[in-house]
């Protein structure tokens, strides 16, 4: 989809997001797509935060606020009273964050998948609980400096790594599952517009730096994000048919030390760290080149 | 359309909704106030590309007559534009 194909109209506007913050462009770019007959269902987390400071209400479609886990419990609702009403040509879309989708709304999410209901969701990953002040979520990437995974001398940041939430939603087998990067944002709309024209459950997961959480300066959020997908630490790919297919291949990897290096929350790990994530990040590129293609 | 700045910018107790329904795209604050440095477009070096209208998280951007123009109620001075833009036409500029 062209810029020039897109609604001029905009449904995420006047918010307080944080300046240079990715997750609002994400919000704003997938309304864009879906347009003014779409209902968003936003759980607890930086978007409902900053859209509905009463009476400053930033979204210029239907939206509402669920509990932090019902995001697709709550879709499916909308979707069933808005079919029961007789409305037709709408989309039902969550936009909730990592902790929201991957460590509470996660049960949710699979019985919406699991009973096939006709939502849209869209995971913006901004890899901590940005809003309460960067606590550790089920996406926070290994090594990742938060306020309950401090750096000290012994333990050095976040000891997990990053859940793979793309491939347990795959696991459900979902009619479309996808990953994109606001780095690469014509990628994540066309996407939007794809997933908006298939019915049955659909997951896209988007990453989203967050300046403040990341450590980076607000206008470097869309270059940190494409160089994360650059260097191979997130890959663009979908799900569909019960296929994965790769669709971005970054051929030889930009490098990562250097795009660790920029981020304040990396700035305390060691050459050893550094070398562990590129391990696991071409052990797992081997995995997705050789099945993903 | 797009959420809009209204004219009224106090509630009283009685007006503010018992339930949780309210209009949607009402706006009754600015953001210009956040902003440190300010993005001024050279309209001689911008190509109305899109570029700047794409990324900018708060959607402040449009194209008009194939040129950049800057809603600046509401730009934070975040500078994305500025770095995005393919002509450089985008300068950051210490000024609110």
């Amino acid at each position: 989809m062209r810029a020039d194909q897109l609604d001029k109209n905009e449904y995420f506007y006047g918010h307080k997001a944080c300046a240079g913050c990715g997750g609002s462009l994400a919000v704003r770019a997938a309304l864009k797509v879906l347009g003014e007959r779409s209902i968003a269902v936003l759980p607890a987390g930086c978007m409902s935060a900053v859209g509905f400071n009463f009476p400053q209400l930033c979204f210029g479609n239907n939206a509402i606020i669920s509990m932090f886990a019902g995001t697709a419990s709550m879709l499916t609702g909308v979707e069933a009273g808005m079919r029961r009403r007789g409305y037709k040509d709408f989309h039902a879309v969550g936009l909730a964050g990592d902790g929201g989708t991957a460590d509470i709304g996660i049960q949710a999410l699979s019985g919406a998948i699991d009973r096939g209901d006709d939502i849209l969701y869209i995971c913006y990953d901004n890899e901590a609980y940005m809003n309460t002040g960067i606590q550790k979520s089920g996406l926070t990437p290994y090594g990742a400096r938060t306020t309950t995974t401090p750096a000290g001398r012994n333990i050095r940041g976040n000891i997990r790594p990053k859940k793979n939430m793309f491939e347990i939603v795959a696991a459900h087998d979902i009619p479309y599952a996808a990953t994109a990067t606001v780095g690469y944002i014509n990628d994540f709309i066309d996407k939007v517009e794809k997933a908006s024209k298939i019915r049955g459950t659909k997951f896209i997961h988007v990453i989203a730096p967050c300046p403040t959480g990341w450590g980076i300066p607000v206008s470097d959020t869309i270059e940190v994000a494409r160089e994360m997908a650059d260097c191979g630490l997130w890959y663009l790919a979908e799900y569909e048919n019960g296929k994965f297919t790769l669709d971005r291949d970054p051929g030889e990897f930009k490098s990562a030390e250097a795009h660790l290096r920029r981020q304040g929350r990396f700035k305390h790990l060691t050459d050893e760290d550094i070398d562990l994530i590129i391990k696991s990040r071409d052990e797992k590129w081997e995995k997705i080149r050789r099945e993903w293609k | 359309m797009r959420p809009y700045l209204r004219d009224k910018k106090t509630f009283t107790f009685e007006e503010i909704p018992e339930d949780t329904c309210f209009e949607a795209g009402y706006l009754v604050t600015e953001n210009s106030g956040w902003r440190s440095v300010t993005p001024k477009i050279d309209a001689q070096a911008c190509i109305g590309c899109s570029q700047c209208y794409l990324y900018c998280p708060d959607g402040v951007i449009t194209i008009q007559d194939k040129k950049a123009v800057i809603d600046y109620d509401f730009c934070k001075g975040c500078g994305i534009c500025s770095k995005i833009c393919p002509k450089n036409a985008i300068e950051m500029e210490r000024a609110i």
